[in-house]
């Protein structure tokens, strides 16, 4: 009796911070916080009605025809290919300079063509997209690395944009057809 | 943090060739997919469009752009990205119709969302 006179028995609180730090690593873990990262593409405008482009001014060489069927299987100017291989293929087409009379002029000419199939997966497309702008990643690198020493990444804007006229990203897309069907 | 809750399935493919999204204000996001497992029994399994909360269809994705445009400031609306969030299982269909109808809408900027893959050497 005397004990308890004392005073209100404290709470034993010593695993308290304990507790809140298991509740904050359990909010931490649980909480999904978006990563967004993604391949940046820029789409074509809408053709203007009026005008009817002309696309056969450009020599059947300076494109690079990329098909994908609706099994995801890759036709590379008319041939079958692995995926694996696109991106040196894309590189040997644009970096030709007329070395390869099949082959790109130069890479301001050169135009990669893509088409899919509507039954094309979209994880195939997303591939195929990365190896090409991949190959264009390595071909600035390198161009880079070689006029002033540094990465493409690491350039001032200017000088990017200097690289990037020598070595425009031309990717076409061709409205997909439907052959495998959906 | 997540906004909306999303009822579509998305398991995103991955690249190398990534950019980090900047200035999330100013980004749109549309999911693709097929519907989650507790939704099959009412949408099905075919894949699907989701604009915020709700399902939608392809014709829904202009008024949806004119929306978004419409919220933020006049000077920002150059600057807006679209970020497609599509199920890797997703056929290049209905992505595909979607483009065309950001064509039309003149959202021409384009993000297509994938993870960073790890390069083993």
């Amino acid at each position: 009796m005397a004990r308890r006179a004392k005073g209100a028995s404290e709470i034993n609180a010593g695993s308290m911070a304990d507790i809140a730090f298991l509740l904050l690593i359990f909010f931490l873990v649980t909480t999904t916080m978006d990563v967004d990262t993604g391949l940046a593409r820029k789409l074509p405008p809408m053709p203007d009605e009026d005008i009817q482009q002309d696309d056969s001014q450009i020599l059947a060489k300076n494109i690079y025809v990329v098909l994908v069927n609706s099994s995801d299987q890759l036709l590379v100017e008319g041939e079958l290919m692995d995926i694996s291989q696109l991106r040196a293929g894309a590189r040997a087409f644009i970096n030709n300079n007329g070395r390869d009379p099949e082959l790109s002029d130069n890479p301001q000419k050169a135009i990669i063509s893509l088409q899919n199939d509507r039954g094309t997966s979209y994880d195939m497309y997303i591939q195929v997209q990365n190896e090409l702008a991949a190959a264009y990643h390595e071909l600035r690198d390198a161009r880079s690395l070689n006029k002033y020493g540094m990465k493409f990444n690491d350039l001032a804007k200017d000088k990017q944009k200097e690289i990037r006229k020598e070595y425009p990203q031309k990717i076409s897309e061709a409205e997909p057809k439907n052959i495998g069907g959906e | 943090m997540r906004e909306t809750t999303i009822m579509v399935k998305q398991s995103m493919p991955d690249a190398t060739e990534i950019k980090k999204l900047e200035k999330k204000s100013l980004v749109s996001y549309i999911y693709i997919g097929a519907p989650v497992e507790r939704m099959q029994g009412t949408y099905g399994t075919k894949a699907r469009i989701q604009l915020n909360d709700a399902f939608a269809t392809v014709d829904d994705i202009a008024q949806f752009i004119t929306t978004e445009r419409a919220a933020r400031d006049e000077k920002e609306v150059p600057f807006m990205t679209t970020s497609i969030k599509a199920d890797k299982d997703t056929r290049m269909g209905i992505v595909t119709d979607v483009k065309q109808e950001l064509r039309k809408a003149n959202a021409l900027k384009l993000n297509y969302s994938t993870r960073k893959r790890v390069v083993q050497e």
